[in-house]
């Protein structure tokens, strides 16, 4: 069924999906049904294919076998423009802070430049407009990277560790961010392996643990009571391999 | 070594004289070589990002053809261009032949291979890190390309240097199908390969210095240039 830009993107329904690489299966029959707005969480040790089913429900890569539908429909062109996504490490173009939003907003016409002025004021870059991209502060990158994620009005938000390895104070502004992201009814995917993030953010949480979906429940009944061994142990702060 | 001081001192004397040829002369050099690198780089940016950005069968052949064609022999174009540009060529009705704009169009076969594979290899380094962003974005191709040149522009200067070194120090092309007219077509390397020929070994060597003056000063200002790009992570 072809897309159409209006009708809703939820639910995300993912079917038997497999992802092969070479030899090595990394996603493994995943199942997974998300219909609530908010903010689904994906959990998981280091290895256990959050990014990588990320990218596959952004449709940046292909599965070998099973399908990934929005709200029915197949990955395609349309449904993407209407998500964003921030990778772990943010790409950033050569050029200046204001230009990497300009870059999305320009084809866009209207008045794109009170947009982006009101992106970097959001994400507080305000003041570093003009400074090169590339040598803001690794929490000041990832903020850009989410402000030009947002300058496409998103439906969908997908987020990879956004806050891996950057300061509290930028986590605490891009944690207030998805906040308000949420309140305007956008609909957030965000991986992390930081349980205090989850705790904080989450509505719903998908617990992952070598490319299986071990666990899928609302946060709360996810942190108060795990079903699975792996997902007590991981809460836990043991090392699961 | 007498002939080296005696080149030093007239390369010194024509220099801070202003001597009429030699200016004209350098002038014709700039004039030919910066037309021919413009021209490539205006061919060969584009192909190189098209290269570097699209999935199609043949595209490493035609990698490995640009690559190739990077060494072309300057005398085998010139002689194709002389034979083109002939008034028994295709394009004889042109009356181009011994004239600055078939220079010009000799040295812009000879520099578009160097350029195209070497801002290929930049773009395609670039794209590497920018394409799954770009494909998240929904991008268009073309705008990946006019993307890729644009933030490889540093790179890409770097590159133009490239193919200027090959287009001013060419002398195979430029005589056969310039001539080495005096006042109108002679240029740096073919005065250098004339005086040498009248065995005034002392002119060509002062001449060979200028032309090293001027292929130093061209790096030193896109060095610079690119420095100061690097310093604000553009580059």
């Amino acid at each position: 069924m072809p897309s159409v830009k209006g009708a809703p993107l939820l639910p995300l329904e993912i079917r038997s999906l497999c992802y092969r690489a070479g030899e090595e299966t990394l996603l493994d029959k995943i199942d997974l049904f998300i219909e609530t707005p908010g903010i689904s969480v994906i959990m998981g040790a280091n290895g256990a294919g959050k990014s990588l089913l990320l990218r596959i429900v952004h449709g940046l890569l292909e599965p070998q076998s099973g399908e990934v539908r929005w709200h029915g429909s197949t990955m395609d062109e349309t449904l993407r423009r209407r998500q964003g996504l921030v990778f772990q490490k943010p790409v950033l173009m050569r050029r200046s802070v204001a230009a990497n939003i300009d870059f999305v907003l320009k084809p866009m016409g209207g008045q794109y430049r009170q947009r982006r002025d009101q992106l970097l004021r959001q994400a507080g870059l305000a003041r570093q407009w003009n400074q090169p991209a590339r040598l803001l502060s690794g929490g000041e990158q990832q903020k850009l990277a989410l402000a030009r994620a947002l300058a496409t009005n998103p439906e969908a938000l997908l987020l990879d560790e956004p806050c891996a390895s950057i300061d509290s104070a930028s986590t605490l502004q891009i944690e207030t961010l998805l906040r308000d992201t949420r309140e305007r009814g956008v609909k957030i995917i965000l991986v992390t392996h930081d349980i205090g993030q989850a705790h904080r953010l989450a509505d719903d949480v998908v617990f992952m643990h070598r490319g299986r979906i071990l666990e899928h429940s609302p946060a709360s009944r996810f942190f108060d009571a795990p079903v699975s061994t792996e997902a007590r142990a991981y809460l836990d702060g043991e090392i699961i391999v | 070594m007498q002939d080296f001081s005696a080149a030093f001192g007239l390369a010194a004397s024509l220099i801070i004289g202003f001597d009429a040829d030699l200016i004209e002369i350098i002038a014709l050099s700039l004039r030919v070589s910066l037309c021919a690198v413009l021209l490539s780089a205006l061919i060969g940016f584009p192909l190189g990002a098209l290269t570097a950005v699209l999935a199609f069968p043949g595209r490493q052949a035609i990698a490995v053809i640009m690559n190739a064609l990077m060494g072309l022999p300057p005398v085998v174009v010139g002689l194709l261009v002389y034979m083109a540009l002939s008034r028994a060529g295709p394009l004889g009705w042109m009356n181009l032949l011994y004239s600055p704009t078939a220079m010009i169009l000799a040295q812009t076969i000879l520099v578009t291979p160097i350029i195209a594979a070497l801002s290929r290899q930049v773009m395609e380094d670039m794209h590497r890190e920018y394409d799954e962003q770009f494909r998240s974005l929904c991008i268009p191709t073309r705008r990946v390309m006019t993307a890729l040149i644009w933030d490889s522009r540093y790179s890409l200067l770097t590159v133009s240097l490239a193919g200027f070194g090959r287009a001013i120090a060419e002398v195979g092309a430029v005589i056969i199908v310039g001539g080495n007219i005096d006042h109108l077509t002679r240029v740096m390397t073919t005065a250098i390969a004339l005086e040498t020929s009248k065995g005034n070994l002392a002119l060509a060597l002062a001449l060979g210095f200028v032309l090293l003056i001027l292929a130093l000063s061209v790096n030193a200002a896109v060095y610079s240039l690119r420095a100061s790009a690097k310093r604000l992570s553009y580059a």
